[in-house]
C-alpha cells in the first residue's frame, strides 16, 4: 500500500467514525461533553503506557475508556450535586485531568515514547511507517488497524442500537417510559465517544478529534431533518475533510490534523450561508418572500375596484416607507391584481 | 531548597500570581453566566492570531502576537454568537466548532511557520501549553499593567456587572447598555486570555479562569466576596503552581498551576460550609436523627394517651411496632433518649419521664395543629391530613406555630376530636 493511500485511509475512517458518533453527540447537546472526554482521556493514555511500557493499543483503550467514564461520571456528580452548572463542570473536569496528563507526559516522557506536539496534533503522517507485528506476520500500519478498528466497532453499535438511540435522542422521556435505560444508553454513548476518541488521538490528536466529532455533524444539522441521511451526509463531509486536507496540507506543507480542521470548517461556512432551507441566505430569502407576501396581501385587503388611492396615502396610512408601497403594487400590477390609473391604483375585480 | 531569590522564579511567581488573580476575577462573571466554555473556545481561537500576528509583523514580540490573538479571540467570540443566531446550530456545536476549527487553523499556521523558518519561530508552539520560564520583566509588566485594567474596569461597573450577572431583564428595564456591558465582559475575558498566553497556553487558560471561580462560588452567596475569593485563589494557585515547577524537575508550569486549583476545587466542593459536600451530609444525617427521635416520642406520646395515662410505662414490643423499624436502630433511639434523659427503660418496658413528656408534648403539638389547619383553611378531608402533618411536624419553628395557634384562635383539639397539648409558657403564642 502506498504511504498517501495509508494516510488518506487513516483520515477517512476517524473522519467517518467521529462523524457517525457526533452525529448522536448534537442531537443530544452533549458535544461539549465529546470536547472533554477527548482531552481527559490523555492522563488514562499515558498510565496505560506506564504500566505496560508498550504502545500497544489495548492497555491504551483500556487506560482512556476508564478516564472517559471517569470524566463523564464526574461532570454527572458536579450537576447532580447541583453544586455546579452543567458548562462550568465540564469546564472544571477536563482541564484538570488534561494537566494531569500532560505532567506525566513531561515527567515521564523517555519512558511513554509519547511527546506534547504528538498530544496536540497526532502524528498522522507517520501512520504509514508505524508497522505492526504479530508473531513475526506483517500485518500492515497499526493506526490503520486502529481505526478501521474504532471505525467497525461503532459503525456495529450504530446499526445495532439504531433504534434505541434515534428514539432517546429525540424523545428522552418516551425512550425512558418504552424502557430503554437512558443511563446505560448515556453511558454507552460516552464509552463509544471515549473508544473513538483514542483510536482517533495518536492520527489527529486531542483537539481535532473535536473538530471531526462536531464540525461534520453540525453541517449535516444544517441540511437535513432526516436522521440516517444526516449521518450519510456527515461521513461524506468528514471524507471530503480528510482528502482535501490531506491535499491542503501537502500544498502548504503544515500539519495534516490542522489542514482537515480547516477543511471542515470551510465546509461548514458554505452549508451554513447556501443551506437549502436553513442556510443564513436561505433563510433570508424565505423570510423575504414571507414579507413580500404579507405585504401584498395588506395591501389588497385596503384596494378596491371602485376608487383609486395613491401611494402615498397608502404609504401613510400604513406607516411604511413609499418605496415599499411602490414595490409591492408592482409586483401586484405584475401579478395583474390591481391597475395603475391617472390617480393612483385600483383593485381589479375578478 | 527554594531559592526565592531566583530572577526566573520570582519573575514566574509574580507574574502567575497576578494571573491568578485577574483570571479569578473575569472568570467569576463568566461562571455565574454560564459561559465557562466560551472562555475555553476564546482561548483555542488566540491560536491563528498569534501565529498570524507573527506573520504579519515579522517579530515574536509580545505586542504583535498579543495583537493578534486579541483580534482573533474577537472574531471567534463574533462567530459563535452569529452561528447560533443565523442558524439552528445550538450554542454547544458552535462553541465546540470555534474552538475545533480555529484551532485547526492556528496548528496549520504554526506547522507552517516552524517548518519555513525553523530557528526563528521555533517559540511560538509554548503558547499551546505556556512555558513560564521563557517569562521577561517586560512580560511581567504587561500582565501587571494588563490585569489592573481588567481589575480596574470590573471594580468601576462591578455594580452594573453585577446586575447583567443576575438579572439581565432587570438591568435592561433599568436602561443599562447590556449589549455594550456584554461587549466589555466577553473583551475582558479575551484579555484575559491573551494576558494567559505565554504562563498557561491556549489548551488550559480555560481553567484559570473557571476553576477559582467555582471553587469561590462553594464558601459564598455574595458576588463581591466570591469575587475575591476567586481573586484569592487564583492567586494561590498560581504560586503554588509557580514554585512547584521550580522544585519539581520536569514539571511544567501551567499544568501545575491547574492542578493545583483543582486541587483547592475539589477542597471547596468537599468543605465548604452550607454548599460543601461533607456539610451536607452532616447536616443530612443530624436532621434524619433528630425527625427519628421526634418521631419516637411522637409513638410514646399517642401510646400513652390511648392508655389514658402519659407517663405510664409502655412494652417495648408495642412501641417498635408502632412504625416500620428494626430491632437494633430501635434500640439505638431508645438509647438516645434516654442518654438525654427522657426516657426511662425497664427490662420489658418503656416509661417517658416528665421531661419526656413535655419535649413529646411539642411535636404532638405541632403535628395536631398543623392537621387543624389544613382542615379549617384548606377544607382538607380529615383522611388527607395526617401524612402531610407528619413532614410539617419536624420543621415548623416556635413562631410559626404561635401564629398557627393565635390564627385558629387558641384551638382545644384537633379535628380527630384528639387533644391539642398546650404550649411550653414562655413560648410565643402562650399566653392565653
Amino acid at each position: 500500500m502506498s504511504p498517501e493511500l495509508v494516510i488518506l485511509l487513516v483520515g477517512i475512517c476517524v473522519a467517518v467514525s467521529c462523524a457517525l458518533i457526533g452525529c448522536f453527540l448534537l442531537l443530544r447537546q452533549l458535544t461539549l461533553l465529546g470536547d472533554a472526554i477527548s482531552h481527559a482521556v490523555l492522563p488514562g493514555i499515558v498510565i496505560g503506557f506506564l504500566l505496560t511500557g508498550s504502545r500497544e493499543p489495548l492497555p491504551m483503550f483500556l487506560g482512556a475508556g476508564a478516564f472517559g467514564v471517569l470524566t463523564v461520571f464526574l461532570v454527572d456528580l458536579f450537576l447532580r450535586s447541583r453544586r455546579l452548572r452543567e458548562d462550568a463542570s465540564i469546564g472544571v473536569v477536563f482541564p484538570g485531568l488534561f494537566a494531569l496528563g500532560v505532567i506525566l507526559v513531561s515527567r515521564y516522557a523517555s519512558a511513554v515514547d509519547l511527546d506534547i506536539e504528538c498530544v496536540l496534533y497526532g502524528e498522522i503522517a507517520y501512520a504509514p511507517w508505524d508497522t505492526w507485528s504479530l508473531f513475526g506476520v506483517e500485518l500492515g500500519p497499526k493506526p490503520l488497524w486502529v481505526t478501521a478498528g474504532t471505525f467497525l466497532i461503532d459503525l456495529v453499535v450504530v446499526i445495532a442500537l439504531f433504534k434505541e438511540l434515534k428514539l432517546s435522542s429525540f424523545d428522552p422521556r418516551l425512550a425512558a417510559a418504552l424502557g430503554y435505560s437512558p443511563v446505560l444508553l448515556h453511558y454507552l454513548l460516552m464509552t463509544l465517544t471515549s473508544v473513538t476518541v483514542v483510536g482517533a488521538f495518536e492520527s489527529v490528536g486531542a483537539i481535532l478529534v473535536v473538530a471531526m466529532l462536531i464540525v461534520p455533524a453540525a453541517t449535516a444539522y444544517l441540511i437535513t431533518d432526516h436522521l440516517p441521511r444526516m449521518l450519510w451526509l456527515a461521513s461524506l463531509v468528514g471524507t471530503v475533510a480528510a482528502v482535501s486536507g490531506y491535499f491542503l496540507a501537502r500544498a502548504l506543507d503544515a500539519s495534516i490534523a490542522g489542514s482537515m480542521a480547516v477543511c471542515a470548517g470551510l465546509q461548514f461556512l458554505l452549508v451554513l450561508l447556501f443551506a437549502p432551507s436553513y442556510g443564513v441566505i436561505g433563510r433570508w430569502l424565505v423570510r423575504r418572500r414571507l414579507m413580500r407576501r404579507l405585504s401584498s396581501e395588506l395591501l389588497l385587503g385596503k384596494l378596491t375596484t371602485d376608487r383609486a388611492v395613491r401611494a402615498a396615502d397608502l404609504a401613510q396610512r400604513f406607516g411604511w416607507a413609499e418605496s415599499r408601497i411602490l414595490r409591492a403594487l408592482q409586483r401586484l400590477e405584475r401579478e395583474q391584481q390591481v391597475e395603475r390609473t391617472a390617480d393612483g391604483f385600483r383593485r381589479i375585480g375578478c | 531548597m527554594i531559592d526565592l531569590s531566583s530572577y526566573t522564579l520570582q519573575t514566574v511567581l509574580v507574574g502567575s500570581v497576578l494571573l491568578g488573580v485577574v483570571g479569578g476575577v473575569v472568570g467569576s462573571f463568566a461562571l455565574l453566566r454560564r459561559q465557562s466554555l466560551l472562555g475555553d473556545a476564546l482561548a483555542h481561537a488566540a491560536l491563528p492570531g498569534v501565529c498570524l500576528g507573527f506573520l504579519a509583523a515579522g517579530t515574536k514580540a509580545a505586542w504583535a502576537l498579543s495583537l493578534g490573538a486579541l483580534f482573533a479571540g474577537l472574531i471567534g467570540a463574533l462567530v459563535i454568537v452569529g452561528v447560533v443566531r443565523g442558524s439552528r446550530v445550538k450554542e454547544d456545536a458552535a462553541i465546540g466548532i470555534v474552538l475545533s476549527v480555529f484551532f485547526g487553523a492556528g496548528i496549520v499556521l504554526l506547522t507552517r511557520i516552524q517548518r519555513s523558518e525553523a530557528g526563528n519561530a521555533s517559540g511560538l508552539d509554548r503558547f499551546l501549553f505556556g512555558q513560564a520560564a521563557t517569562l521577561t520583566t517586560t512580560d511581567v509588566v504587561v500582565i501587571g499593567v494588563g490585569g489592573c485594567l481588567v481589575l480596574l474596569l470590573t471594580a468601576l461597573w462591578f455594580k452594573e456587572l453585577e446586575l447583567l450577572t443576575f438579572d439581565r431583564g432587570f438591568a435592561a428595564s433599568l436602561g443599562l447598555p447590556i449589549r455594550m456591558l456584554e461587549v466589555v465582559l466577553t473583551a475582558l475575558l479575551v484579555l484575559v486570555v491573551v494576558l494567559g498566553l505565554q504562563m498557561v497556553g491556549v489548551v488550559l487558560m480555560v481553567a484559570t479562569l473557571i476553576t477559582p471561580a467555582a471553587a469561590a462560588r462553594q464558601w459564598t452567596n455574595r458576588l463581591s466576596v466570591m469575587v475575591l475569593l476567586a481573586a484569592a485563589f487564583g492567586g494561590l494557585s498560581g504560586a503554588i503552581g509557580a514554585v512547584a515547577s521550580a522544585v519539581v524537575p520536569r514539571l511544567p508550569t501551567g499544568p501545575a498551576i491547574v492542578v493545583a486549583s483543582s486541587v483547592a476545587l475539589s477542597i471547596s466542593l468537599l468543605f465548604a460550609p452550607q454548599r460543601g459536600v461533607v456539610f451536607g451530609w452532616i447536616a443530612e444525617r443530624r436532621t434524619a436523627a433528630r425527625i427519628r427521635i421526634e418521631n419516637l416520642l411522637k409513638d410514646l406520646y399517642r401510646l400513652g394517651e390511648d392508655r389514658g395515662a402519659l407517663g405510664d410505662p409502655l412494652p417495648w414490643p408495642l412501641v417498635q411496632g408502632a412504625r416500620h423499624q428494626g430491632r437494633r436502630a430501635f434500640a439505638r433511639r431508645v438509647r438516645l433518649l434516654q442518654r438525654r434523659g427522657w426516657l426511662a427503660r425497664s427490662d420489658d418496658a418503656l416509661q417517658l419521664t416528665a421531661m419526656g413528656v413535655a419535649q413529646a408534648a411539642q411535636v404532638v403539638r405541632r403535628h395536631r395543629l398543623w392537621e387543624l389547619y389544613l382542615s379549617r383553611r384548606l377544607d382538607l378531608p380529615a383522611d388527607h391530613l395526617h401524612r402531610d402533618a407528619e413532614a410539617m411536624e419536624h420543621v415548623l419553628s416556635d413562631e410559626t406555630l404561635g401564629e398557627l395557634d393565635r390564627l385558629l384562635g387558641h384551638p382545644q383539639t384537633d379535628p380527630h376530636g384528639r387533644p391539642i397539648p398546650p404550649a411550653p409558657t414562655g413560648a410565643p403564642g402562650s399566653s392565653r
